[in-house]
């Protein structure tokens, strides 16, 4: 087994975009539930929103990066503000049965048929990504850091995906600090309390809704990025649920876990794929094909979701005392 | 040959199932990888209904100058090789077509054609009388439609009671529910492929249901409601159980479909509506099964204990009804009855796999949501309203957005009658 080859892979999967990807909308999800106690399971719609709104407007409109950048906020918040309305004024589980009803309903509209002209269907969206990489400053070349290899895109798209995650997790740490997170901090830990010192909960939990759901939809954004390929079979519910481990991993009320659980998920995934594989291939294990040794991975991913929600709800970067669960 | 299916499930997964292709990571993000190798096809196979159409040319030309043209073989199909992914104009040539076998009406011909990412093309010409059946009159359209609603919103209603019983006596939204579901379907499968006869294997998987119900119980939930767990953990707590029994079953299953014995039925014809026999068989089980639950809901001591606890689990414990007891026989009774529903879930679609009670989970909701959440009876009405409108739909939507009104439905029900049509008044805010 080339342990070498498998350390390295798991250490790509650290600063991978995929898993800033995760990480950014990871801490969306902490903004909603971490901080303001709102249970969204349709991250995933969120990320779809945003894929969609920047390939969508970048090739059936024309449009040039920044304008696709905005669309796909602006379509992302009229996402938040269309599930929100309805939902923000009732009771938790509600919100998390619409929310992940409305991010179903996301991925039926990008895969009907009807609308393969604008959509592409199942097939997805390809070749929107140019207008991106057009701006790589970076001369075409092969560069190493430390055993990682990149090529000019690749480390092109991995500086502005960690950047953005940065930058966000920044502008986070800020809010949460300012009276602002203040009150949203205090509209989870007891809403009536809050309301009735005169603050206006539903607009606080709308506008969290609302920032959540941009960090999604950057986070879709950059999900496609690496491959400038964009298909819905991608943004399914299992696609929030990995998130939700991601972030429960790190630490729900933390700026950084969300930034460290999605870490550890790939690192974790690359790492047993990687051994599971090795071990396969040295004759050890013959009970699992390669196939099953994947699949074998997210039972685990299953189990260890169930596991830290009973044993450590706070995660690891957690203070149990500030726990979001009423 | 359960060996050979298993690995042939497995190899299949890879490739089909998309959730698993959505979750591989992709540990080298190159897309620009070489692609001479691959070949690019446009294919269709030509059909009367399912006779096939032999001899008929068919030419597929492109902007850059590319034209190629093939005649369906013996079985109708036809492959055309194209150098490139691109947009093709494909022509079904009307003059070789056989006699009394026309291009249907509306049939789009000459065809554009446009890759995505994917390397085959499937184009679908439909020819021939058969075709032209479909024309018939809004009222029997509608009528089979109904049918097939009430149908469907029944076996919804079957795996609907569990769900609401479950959140109504201990508070908890099930999200590993649809898992049972799947469950059912496969133990049937599995029963039925060791060689029971078809009965048995479906009792024998209700069954099967009814224990795994119980050992959920046992083992988590009863624990964890010991425990004092807030409601919000638990709801995560379920959603990692149904990942982990999602994939499990996918390990020993397989991505393929498979299909229970006898999924192929007759279509009969009843007071003039065109059903199929099975559809006609999983309305009347399901609408016995629902009148038996609920005579029992109302009329038995225990249905009365159950009800008592849904209502107020520290009254019902203050005046001597076993809680706990009750709330056992509640995930017992529920998980057979998602493993029924899952069963004729199966027969529906038609077809088992394992992320089909995923698919049918919202729907579930939809209905669970739009009865009340809670109440049983509200529960059985909301699948039905869900399982006509998911089926009335189609008549006006695309197939493949049928789900989208129900759900579209469930989320302005909130907005406007948040305890449901049977729900109480009550603050749910």
């Amino acid at each position: 087994m080339d342990f070498a080859t498998i350390f390295t892979n798991a250490l790509t999967q650290i600063i991978s975009p995929i898993t800033a990807s995760y990480a950014l909308a990871a801490l969306g999800l902490a903004v909603h539930f971490g901080y303001a106690g709102l249970l969204n399971f349709g991250q995933a719609g969120f990320m779809a929103v945003g894929a969609y709104g920047f390939a969508i407007s970048t090739l059936t409109f024309g449009a040039p990066l920044p304008l696709a950048l905005l669309m796909a906020i602006a379509a992302s918040v009229l996402f938040a503000l269309l599930l929100g309305i309805p939902t923000l004024r009732l009771r938790a589980d509600y919100l998390a049965i619409v929310t992940i009803a409305a991010a179903e309903i996301v991925r039926y509209i990008v895969t009907t048929n009807s609308l393969t002209a604008v959509t592409g269907s199942a097939n997805g969206l390809a070749t929107f990504e140019r207008g991106f990489f057009a701006l790589n400053p970076i001369p075409p070349g092969d560069y190493s850091v430390g055993q990682l290899r990149f090529n000019e895109r690749n480390l092109w798209i991995t500086i502005i995906a960690w950047g953005l995650v940065l930058v966000c997790a920044l502008a986070v740490w800020g809010l949460m600090r300012s009276p602002w997170g203040r009150v949203l901090k205090g509209i989870r830990e007891d809403e009536n309390a809050v309301q009735s010192l005169g603050k206006n909960i539903f607009v606080y939990k709308m506008e969290a809704l609302v920032i959540g759901g941009i960090f999604g939809s950057l986070a879709g954004i950059l999900f496609t990025l690496p491959t400038g390929a964009v298909q819905p079979a991608n943004y399914g519910s299992e696609l929030t649920f990995f998130l939700w481990t991601a972030l429960l991993l790190g630490g729900m009320a933390t700026v950084f876990g969300s930034v460290l659980g999605a870490m550890i998920f790939w690192v974790v995934l690359s790492l047993t794929q990687g051994i599971l594989l090795g071990l396969i291939d040295a004759g050890v294990i013959t009970f699992l094909t390669s196939i099953q040794a994947g699949q074998l991975r997210y039972i685990l991913v299953g189990v260890a979701l169930m596991l830290l929600m009973i044993f450590r709800p706070q995660g690891i970067l957690g203070n149990k005392k500030e726990l979001a669960f009423s | 040959m359960v060996v050979l299916g298993i690995f042939v499930g497995a190899l299949f997964a890879a490739t089909l199932a998309p959730s698993a292709a959505a979750a591989s990571p992709n540990p080298s993000f190159q897309v620009h990888a070489p692609m001479q190798q691959q070949e690019f096809s446009i294919r269709g196979t030509l059909r009367d209904g399912s006779d096939p159409v032999p001899e008929v040319r068919i030419v597929a030309t492109s902007s850059t100058g590319f034209s190629a043209e093939v005649t369906t073989d013996a079985n109708g199909r036809w492959v055309i090789v194209v150098p490139e992914k691109g947009t093709y104009e494909v022509l079904l040539d009307v003059a070789t077509l056989p006699e009394g076998k026309p291009l249907a009406e509306g049939e789009a011909n000459p065809r554009i054609v446009e890759f995505g990412t994917s390397s085959n093309m499937g184009v679908i010409f439909k020819v021939g009388e058969n075709a032209a059946v479909a024309t018939t009159s809004f009222g029997a359209v509608l009528a089979e439609r109904v049918v097939a609603g009430l149908s469907f919103g029944l076996l919804l209603a079957l795996t609907a009671v569990g769900l609401s019983l479950v959140f109504g006596t201990t508070g908890l939204t099930n999200f590993a529910h649809g898992e049972m579901v799947t469950f059912g379907a496969v133990a049937a499968f599995g029963l039925a492929a060791i060689g029971l006869p078809l009965w048995v294997a479906i009792a024998g998987a209700i069954l099967l249901g009814g224990v795994l119900g119980w050992v959920q119980d046992w083992g988590l939930w009863r624990p964890l409601r010991h425990r004092g767990s807030a409601l919000v953990p638990m709801m995560i707590v379920s959603i990692g159980l149904a990942l982990a029994m999602r994939y499990i079953i996918l390990f020993f299953f397989g991505g393929t479909t498979e299909q229970l014995p006898s999924a192929q039925s007759p279509l009969l014809k009843v007071v003039g509506v065109t059903i199929s026999r099975n559809t006609l068989i999983s309305l009347v089980v399901s609408l016995v099964v629902i009148v038996v639950v609920a005579l029992l809901l109302l009329k038995t001591r225990f249905g009365k204990a159950t009800r008592a606890v849904a209502d107020n689990p520290a009254l019902a414990a203050a005046s001597g009804i076993d809680v706990d007891q009750v709330i056992r026989m509640v995930w017992v009774v529920g998980s057979m009855l998602a493993a029924l529903g899952g069963i004729l879930w199966a027969y529906y679609r038609p077809g088992v796999t394992f992320n089909m009670g995923q698919q049918i989970l919202l729907m579930i909701f939809a209905g669970v949501t739009l009865g009340g959440l809670g109440t049983v009876f509200g529960a059985l009405l909301g699948s039905v309203l869900v399982g006509l409108m998911v089926e009335v739909s189609t008549i006006w939507l695309e197939a493949d957005l049928k789900y989208v009104g129900a759900l579209a439905v469930m989320i302005l029900v909130l907005l406007f009658r948040p305890q449901g049509l049977l729900g109480r008044g009550e603050r749910v805010g």
